[in-house]
């Protein structure tokens, strides 16, 4: 026994010491940083501590730009996205054919580079001297004007900013959706056709609860990930997003890391406290409300 | 009979809208193809389409008649894309190779050994996975900087070896391979290390393959701590190379050189996912999110 | 080699209680297993006898007690020092492995001067693979295997490198009633034909009885009986034996011994001369029972079930412990399945009596 005590910690070792200094030692630290006032990266020395960081940051309109942005683009895409999974998920398990290869397409934007595909949605989106660019070819057929939606006004900025954050979380909601929808027994479908249950009845009362959970996991999980949105904003409007006016939280806690801007890592610090705050506060009422309506078997 | 006849004539628009029914979601599926695939084709035909023809066209053309393999060579040749390439390359190869060394035993001693303080010890490896990324890259990003690892492969590859979720996933797995298959192997003077990896990991082979994978697309595509710990180009890996040719490379004009680009660091992961797709899609729908 | 088990205790740790308290999986265990025998552990699920069969593989280590394989003490020796070969209740064979590659498996463990070549493995798996018959099959994959199959490479898994002592977990169990039959006879020429030592363990009296050269039979990590099938069947020791060996079960009477007679409610079934006098309990197997006009025990006859070579009776009488009483009787008996009532005698050798307060068998001339 004690052999074996002394064998196992050994197989535990690299990851042990992976996790305490990349992740256990930053963990205790970030709280440190954003309590220390004044922090200096290049000296290393700190005036005082206190909440100082945290009222900066609250009152800086970079992060209070970012933190509609963040919030905008959360209620926005969450729901959506859920929703149209939803419904091309239930296409999907409705259909035999080219099933298969539909979900293959279905996926692609999960393997493919964030940064690299964004680029061709600027282009798309984009209204440059030499062209309109093929959004505006679409909006012109139905008669609207040129938008520049990377460089012109908030609400269009907004409008790609979602678009694409829809286009890059599909693929795991279609997946996770097909897969709950596949695990459902057949049984119930049969059973409830022979008692003449109508197809919107059966949706209602049968698929949904019995996906239930699933779907939940994708609210919490798409909750969590929109919040912590940074890359597709890169992406689209490059690494300048205060000045685009299309910085998000995570955007915030890193370019006061580094980058123009960058250099106090307290105010980093206590801006990533304030977001991971927010998340587990909306994780924890997504939780309270999921009590009364998922069904879990 | 009067029952029949009714029977029937109802029976006919019932089939006429399951029809409709059918077409309308072979329309709405088609639809959402055309939305994810539209942005690749467009990508792969702007980057055929010449500097001069790309800019004179005011209104743009959805094909191309003189497709052209310049932008190509002018993304090779005008941006160290090949660099970037590589370093990406050897990023994705010692982080991964430095991940299962680092997960493999971790898993075998969560699941086949008994010791002191497991359950404890494993409740909170769980409770790691909670811990968003950004929280503790900050510090990492001093300790790195402090260390003088910025702009070396030591500084992007540490920090980013370590995965949580996958030593679940694996342990999971390993856990479902029979005691008895343990036992067998003790009685006949294995030891635990050649069991490791003659009985377990070939049993477990899927899993670990599917881990491979999913880390090889998120080292792939990785861009937050690669653009913290790099300013200096030659260590840029292809995300940050992106990011740097749209805002320096080409001048932002040249477009279809861009694209070139793009598509060149897409294919290797795309090329990846038709060969593994069944494995990459059962992991993911195992509980990988992006990232 | 003999197998020697000298007061063997194990104790488990309660599971799910934080006071600390113990589960004796096994009590004191003693016995000696002779060279070459075939003993089948027996006894109802939970009784110790897999963890027994643990602590002679070495695979748990006892609480106190010793092991001696001949005149060796091995308690403390790992199991891979042992020589021990162990055949699982669901074969643990390697699913990646071909079945030649799962019997080499333990040879490529060995080290040193024990270390063979590769021709020598081979060697020494066709010619295991061939006792036990599966030399046609070495290409294989488990999966691509019949159960009963299987079953035969995780014997020659065991076999291969020449065991001391080879065990058996519940060998049988997996396979269907007809392969059962068919396999127990060839683990028997198997044992016969290697005459290495070999425990094996079943919750299966007839498979246990079948085979075995000696029967251990068990119950709360203690031993209850030893001794060959036929001795332990006919005169078991408490009633827990009896009742537990024998298909269809032993009927249970409550019954009295006085006056030189053996009573069964107010019935003399039998005269009987013992030193015991009072309340006990009567078992009779189902072959003990002779239907005749005059016989001493009356039931209630419910039917009679045919059954090709013998008959069976089902009846029921107040006496009886159980509410279905069964009478095996061959089929030439007749029997008339109309009538109310049936009398029996009963075979004095067929019937058993043990104290009612201990349950421990009581010696009575029985005539």
């Amino acid at each position: 026994m004690e052999n074996n005590n002394k064998k196992a910690w050994l197989y535990l070792l690299p990851a042990m010491l992976f996790l305490g200094v990349f992740m256990v030692y930053p963990l205790v630290d970030v709280f440190i940083y954003s309590f220390e006032e004044g922090y200096n990266s290049a000296s290393q020395t700190f005036f005082g501590t206190g909440t100082y960081n945290y009222s900066y940051v609250l009152r800086d309109p970079y992060f209070l730009q970012a933190l509609k942005n963040t919030f905008i683009l959360v209620i926005i895409t969450v729901p959506l996205s859920t929703l149209i999974a939803l419904g091309i998920s239930l296409g999907l398990s409705s259909v035999k054919a080219v099933r298969n290869l539909f979900q293959t397409i279905y996926f692609l934007p999960y393997v493919t580079n964030t940064l690299a595909v964004g680029l061709v949605f600027m282009i798309l989106f984009e209204k440059t001297p030499y062209t309109d660019g093929f959004a505006n070819l679409v909006l012109n057929i139905f008669g609207a004007g040129p938008i520049d939606f990377i460089d012109g006004p908030y609400a269009a900025k907004m409008f790609v900013l979602c678009f694409y954050t829809i286009w890059v979380v599909m693929p795991f909601k279609i997946l996770i959706l097909t897969s709950a929808l596949a695990s459902v027994n057949p049984d119930y479908y049969n059973a409830a056709q022979v008692d003449g249950t109508s197809k919107f009845r059966i949706f209602t009362k049968i698929t949904l609860p019995m996906i239930s959970p699933m779907v939940f996991y994708l609210v919490i999980t798409g909750f969590i990930g929109a919040f912590k949105a940074y890359s597709d904003a890169v992406a689209l409007f490059g690494t300048e997003l205060n000045a685009a006016g299309m910085n998000t939280i995570v955007g915030y806690v890193y370019d006061m890391l580094y980058g123009n801007s960058g250099g106090y890592p307290s105010y980093a610090s206590a801006a990533a406290i304030i977001l991971f705050v927010i998340v587990l506060t909306v994780t924890n009422i997504n939780l309270l409300i999921s009590k009364k309506y998922v069904h879990y078997k | 009979m009067l029952k029949q006849t009714k029977k029937r004539k109802s029976g006919m628009p019932l089939i006429c809208g399951e029809n409709i029914r059918k077409a309308a979601v072979y329309f709405m599926l088609a639809l959402w193809a055309l939305m994810v695939l539209f942005p690749f084709y467009w990508m792969i035909l702007t980057s055929l389409k010449g500097y001069g023809a790309y800019n004179s066209e005011y209104i743009p053309k959805l094909y191309t008649l003189s497709p052209t393999f310049e932008n190509y060579e002018e993304a090779f040749s005008a941006v160290p894309l090949a660099d970037y390439f590589v370093n990406t390359v050897i990023f994705t190869v010692l982080t991964t190779a430095l991940m299962l060394a680092v997960i493999i035993p971790a898993a075998f001693a969560f699941s086949r050994l008994e010791f002191r303080g497991k359950n404890i010890l494993f409740t909170l490896f769980l409770s790691l996975m909670m811990i968003p990324n950004e929280l503790v890259i900050i510090t990492n990003y001093v300790t790195v900087t402090n260390l003088d690892l910025r702009n070396t492969f030591t500084g992007l590859v540490l920090p980013s070896a370590m995965s949580v979720f996958y030593v679940y996933l694996l342990k999971e797995n390993f856990s479902q391979i029979p005691d008895e298959l343990y036992y067998a192997a003790k009685v006949d003077g294995t030891s635990d290390l050649k069991y490791l990896f003659k009985v377990m990991l070939p049993i477990c082979k899927p899993t670990v393959i599917t881990v491979t994978v999913l880390k090889v697309i998120e080292c792939w595509n990785s861009y937050i701590w690669p653009r913290l710990v790099t300013d200096n180009s030659a260590y840029f890996l292809v995300s940050n190379g992106i990011q740097e040719i749209r805002e320096n490379g080409f001048g932002r004009e040249n477009i279809p050189a861009m694209m070139a680009a793009v598509v060149v660091i897409s294919v290797p992961l795309i090329v990846i996912f038709l060969i593994f797709r069944k494995k990459i899609m059962e992991g993911v729908a195992r509980g990988g999110t992006k990232g | 080699m003999k197998v020697v088990l000298q007061d063997l205790t194990k104790k488990f740790r309660a599971r799910g209680k934080k006071d600390g308290s113990e589960v004796i999986a096994v009590n004191s265990f003693s016995f000696e297993i002779p060279d070459g025998k075939l003993v089948g552990l027996l006894g109802p699920s939970g009784c110790g006898k897999s963890t027994t069969l643990n602590l002679i593989s070495g695979l748990l280590k006892p609480t106190s007690g010793k092991i001696f394989f001949g005149d060796d003490d091995v308690t403390e020796l790992e199991p891979e020092k042992r020589g021990v070969g162990l055949v699982f209740q669901n074969y643990a064979l390697y699913p990646h492995l071909t079945v030649f590659q799962n019997i080499i498996f333990p040879l490529q463990n060995l080290k040193g001067a024990q270390k063979l070549t590769k021709d020598e493995m081979r060697e020494k798996a066709y010619k295991i693979a061939s006792l036990v018959q599966i030399d046609e099959l070495m290409d294989r994959k488990p999966s691509e295997l019949s159960g009963g199959q299987q079953q035969r490479v995780a014997i020659a898994r065991a076999l291969v490198k020449m065991p001391k002592v080879l065990l058996l977990d519940e060998p049988l169990s997996n396979l269907d009633a007809r392969l059962r039959l068919h396999t127990r006879e060839e683990i028997k020429r198997i044992q016969k034909e290697t005459g290495i030592t070999t425990v094996f363990v079943t919750h299966d009296q007839e498979e246990a009885m079948s085979i075995s050269d000696m029967i251990v039979v068990m119950k709360d990590g203690v031993i209850q009986q030893i001794g060959a099938p036929q001795q332990v069947y006919e005169r078991p020791v408490n009633l827990f034996v009896a009742k537990f060996l024998g298909t269809p079960p032993i009927n249970v009477f409550k019954g009295e011994i006085r006056d030189g007679g053996l009573y069964i409610g107010a019935q003399r079934v039998l005269e009987a001369e013992s030193s015991f006098s009072g309340a006990c309990f009567v078992g009779v197997r189902p072959e003990g029972f002779v239907p005749c006009d005059g016989g001493k025990l009356e039931c209630d006859l419910s039917r009679v079930e045919i059954m090709g070579r013998d008959v069976s009776v089902v009846c029921a009488n107040p006496s009886c412990t159980s509410p279905v009483i069964r009478a095996v009787i061959s089929s030439d008996t007749s029997i008339n399945a109309c009538s109310e009532k049936v009398r029996f005698d009963l075979k004095p050798q067929k019937v058993h009596i043990f104290d009612s307060k201990n349950e421990i068998r009581i010696d009575a001339d029985l005539k």
